[in-house]
């Protein structure tokens, strides 16, 4: 079956948006890095229940797609404050909670 | 009607809510009717259950109610419920009614004071808290209400807060009644994990069944009650904080002496009385501590010189007579100089009183004189109440309930000959006390100009008791007199009859009765001799010196306050004085070290959101990393 | 049906490189929408059609519109890049891919299985039976989250636009 080469690319996926969550400054990319992972997570999920035959595995889909949007929503809100204040879009611009 | 029983606790809790509240935003007057009539609709309430309890008596001798569970866990059920038999409506019935009375002089006696409202809503709740000590269906429930007794007894003891040495008096019955607290609550833990319940009847029940006499649990659990019931009830060697306790404004005192507070150590005895009987050894352990409690205060009463100090120790010396009756098994004997003196108390407290109000907060006996004609009222219900208290024979209770006590210690097999002589020595010390007041306060010149007779809500609830003081003797007289047993027959319900020595007959009790009459004239003819302007000592006694080192330690009550000064409370200052600087460095390293760490650890926080991202990715590694091994 | 897996993977992996390697947020966007359609079509080989089709529909569509949204929003910092944003080679990439793509999907409509669907329809039922049984509460915090992502989301946008107006 596939399960198992999905697993692999899931896998792939979420290191490719770890990498880019880690690497990239600008605030976006950090963004879109998450989608990524947070895609990857979903295709784990997906292969899981092709793999049992189950539905529980598309339901867990259906609550990464929920969380996405709501993190979506609130996130990009966030950047445009962000850029609004700073005039930049640089995530290590933003320490201003340094301890 | 029976059913209205959760009314009688409930109802003065309303009271103190509605008082701690509204106080504030209440006139006097709607402050005194809320504090008087919640308590005395829970008198009503009393009478109404009575009535209906006293319906179907004899036949059901207890009735149970159970309002809601308060803790339900798996293997553990205590609920707020009642129980009400014999022992606990006369004791109801004593708090409400006589409580009633001390409210609706107070309604006059602090008319003055600031905190109105703060004293009535204090009193409402030590009378709720009272209600639920006697009522509980389980020991949890009794000890709510044991320990609500002993928070407003600090909160009223303390109650001019303004004066430090009355703080610490508050503190002083808290922390002394504390100890006893201590103990009681060990030995209910024990109770509960021998016989994995609460439940008063179960507990003794199952421990009647399950401990042989004498068994060790069964001393150790009693000896344990015993502590607790001794501090409360102000007994040897706990009984310290009794007359300190004075610095409460005198309502309370009467509250504290006659209703509530002393009287819950010999309720619980009573209470518990299955659990002592498997305990002879402690038993004869509360009658002699009874009795000596009952010398030491009696000959302390003798020497002093403020008159709310002089009943403080006649009420320790009374309680000691309970103690006494509980220690050779005279529960009902116990029970009804119980009664008795929660009349005369009451009445004494309330008669004094009435001469401090009149002499502008004069206390000292020293300073007063000739009150007789000024004050008839107060001097008429303060004569009741001295009489009944030394036992003036025939006509007032005292005498009944006293000489019933002292009949079942003569006669009771746990007892000794010497014990009774001990108590009949009290008895004749009592008089000796009481008389002193009399003479000392209401007769001579007039040394403090008095304001007058108070008014007629302190003068009711006076003639009132004093005429309990006179007839509540009559419940029960001996075989020799009348032999009337209306109290011991309905206490025989909730309590185990007395039992006497084998061939004891109405000639011995006879004789027995004559000495009692005798020690008790005796005292009251010692104390005329000495005491009364112009009988043939006074003279020699009048200025009577007090730098006498043995007047100084009984004055003191024997030196127990300068005894535990030694013994605990300046050792334990030195104590937390001397190692200051090592307890506390450790403390300080302790805050050193928790600062450097937030100090290295808030390093951590960059702000970058990179970086937190970077550790969680690290963290989940190292987590996937254990699990792999 | 296995190749089409793996060609589905390749472009999907290739997408997501660029979308981490790109420059401009627009090129990024675009690819990542290439990739997300590529994993759809992963869904819909794993049998996961309801799946697949949300994740073009909200992921492809609504979330990644979003992000257009937002980039465009952010102007002032963006728009000295406008110029080279727009240049034609942009859209090679993602287009070659997307080709790629189409070509899968033709061929999967013209192989004519259509197995999958009618295998669907059941499926569906079991997702939503589950999805209110046991899952209940799991739709109930899905709610919970969604309300305040909408809230925070409404305050964060009226704060910016009330200090753009220079109060």
């Amino acid at each position: 079956m596939l399960s198992t080469p999905a697993l692999v690319l899931a896998i792939m996926l979420f290191a490719l948006g770890l990498i880019g969550l880690l690497s990239r400054r600008n605030i976006l990319y950090m963004l879109l890095s998450l989608e990524i992972m947070l895609n990857a997570a979903a295709l784990a999920f997906i292969a899981g229940g092709a793999r049992w035959g189950q539905v529980d595995g598309e339901i867990m889909f259906l609550f990464i797609l929920t969380l996405a949007a709501a993190e979506v929503s609130v996130a990009l809100g966030i950047v445009l404050q962000l850029s609004h204040r700073f005039r930049t879009l640089d995530a290590d611009a933003f320490c201003e909670l340094r301890g | 009607m029976i059913s209205l029983l959760w009314l009688i606790p409930v109802l003065p809790l309303t009271g103190f809510l509605l008082l701690a509240f509204f106080g504030g935003r209440l006139s006097r007057w709607q402050i005194a009717s809320v504090g008087c009539g919640s308590v005395g609709t829970a008198a009503v309430t009393t009478a109404i259950v009575a009535a209906d309890f006293f319906r179907t008596f004899p036949d059901q001798e207890s009735y149970h109610q159970t309002l809601w569970n308060w803790i339900d866990t798996s293997g553990m059920t205590v609920g707020i419920s009642w129980y009400l038999d014999a022992l606990s409506l006369l004791m109801v019935a004593v708090i409400t009614g006589v409580g009633f009375l001390i409210h609706v002089y107070s309604a006059e006696y602090m008319a003055h004071d600031d905190g109105y409202a703060r004293f009535f809503a204090y009193m409402n709740l030590f009378v709720s808290a009272m209600l639920t000590l006697v009522l509980a269906d389980n020991l949890l429930l009794l000890y709510l209400g044991w320990e609500g007794v002993g928070l407003c007894s600090y909160l009223l003891i303390g109650f001019w807060y303004r004066e430090p040495e009355y703080g610490t008096a508050a503190q002083k019955a808290f922390i002394v009644t504390r100890i006893g607290d201590t103990a009681f609550a060990i030995g209910l833990f024990i109770l509960f994990t021998q016989f994995a319940s609460l439940s008063i009847q179960q507990v003794q029940s199952r421990a009647v069944e399950a401990w042989p006499v004498g068994s060790n649990l069964a001393m150790i659990v009693a000896v344990l009650f015993l502590i607790g019931a001794v501090g409360k009830s102000a007994q040897l060697p706990l009984q310290v904080w009794l007359p300190d306790a004075m610095a409460g404004p005198t309502p309370v005192s009467a509250l504290i002496h006659a209703a509530t507070m002393v009287t819950a150590g010999v309720y619980l005895i009573a209470r518990m009385h299955h659990l002592f009987a498997l305990a002879p050894m402690v038993q004869e352990v509360i009658a002699v501590l009874g009795l000596v409690t009952l010398l030491l205060a009696a000959s302390s009463a003798v020497v002093q010189t403020d008159i709310k100090r002089v009943l403080a120790y006649s009420t320790m010396s009374q309680i000691g007579y309970m103690f006494l009756a509980l220690g050779v098994g005279a529960w009902s004997a116990a029970l009804f100089h119980f009664l008795t003196h929660s009349c005369f108390k009451a009445l004494l407290f309330l008669a004094a009183g009435s001469v401090i109000h009149s002499l502008h907060h004069e206390q000292d006996i020293f300073k007063m004189g000739g009150l007789r004609r000024h004050l008839p009222w107060t001097f008429w219900t303060f004569l009741i109440g001295a009489a009944a208290m030394s036992g003036v024979p025939l006509i007032t209770s005292g005498f009944y309930s006293k000489d019933w006590i002292l009949w079942s210690v003569w006669s009771s097999p746990i007892s000794h000959r010497w014990i009774w002589f001990g108590a009949l020595f009290g008895a004749m010390l009592t008089g000796l006390y009481s008389f002193r007041l009399i003479f000392r306060v209401f007769f001579g010149e007039v040394r403090t100009q008095p304001a007058g007779e108070p008014g007629l809500a302190m003068r009711g609830p006076l003639v009132v008791l004093a005429f309990l003081a006179l007839t509540v003797g009559f419940l029960e007289m001996p075989h020799t007199l009348g032999n009337v047993t209306v109290f011991s027959d309905y206490l025989s319900h909730a309590l185990p009859t007395t039992e006497l020595l084998p061939g004891i007959d109405e000639s011995s009790e006879a004789r027995e009765q004559l000495a009692v009459t005798v020690a008790a004239l005796l005292g009251i003819g010692l104390a005329a001799l000495l005491f009364l302007p112009g009988s043939l000592f006074t003279s020699r006694w009048a200025d009577q010196s007090t730098d006498h080192p043995s007047m100084t330690l009984l004055q003191g009550g024997w030196g127990f306050d300068r005894l535990y000064d030694r013994l605990f409370v300046r050792p334990w200052f030195t104590l937390t004085r001397y190692p200051h600087d090592m307890l506390d460095r450790g403390y300080e390293w302790l805050a050193v070290c928790g600062k450097s760490c937030h100090g290295w650890m808030s390093y951590t926080q960059t702000g970058h959101v990179r970086w937190y991202a970077a550790t969680i990715a690290v963290g989940t590694l190292m987590l996937l990393g254990l699990f792999a091994m | 049906m296995e190749i089409l897996f793996y060609i589905a993977a390749a472009v999907s992996f290739l997408a997501t490189v660029r979308v981490i390697t790109h420059v401009h947020p627009v090129h990024a966007l675009l690819y990542l929408v290439v990739a997300l359609i590529a994993l759809a079509l992963i869904f819909y080989l794993l049998g996961a059609q309801f799946a697949a089709a949300l994740e073009i529909i909200i992921y492809g569509g609504a979330i990644m519109v979003l992000f257009i949204f937002v980039v465009m929003l952010l102007g002032p910092l963006a728009v000295e890049q406008e110029r080279t944003w727009m240049t034609p080679h942009a859209w090679v990439g993602p287009s070659i891919l997307a080709l790629v793509l189409l070509g899968e999907v033709g061929y999967l409509i013209a192989a004519g299985d259509h197995t999958g669907s009618v295998i669907a329809e059941t499926r569906q039922k079991g997702i939503s039976i589950a999805l209110y049984g046991p899952y209940i509460i799991g739709v109930e915090l899905a709610s919970m989250l969604l309300l305040p992502g909408l809230i925070g989301a409404y305050h964060l946008g009226r704060r910016l636009s009330r200090e753009g107006r220079g109060c």
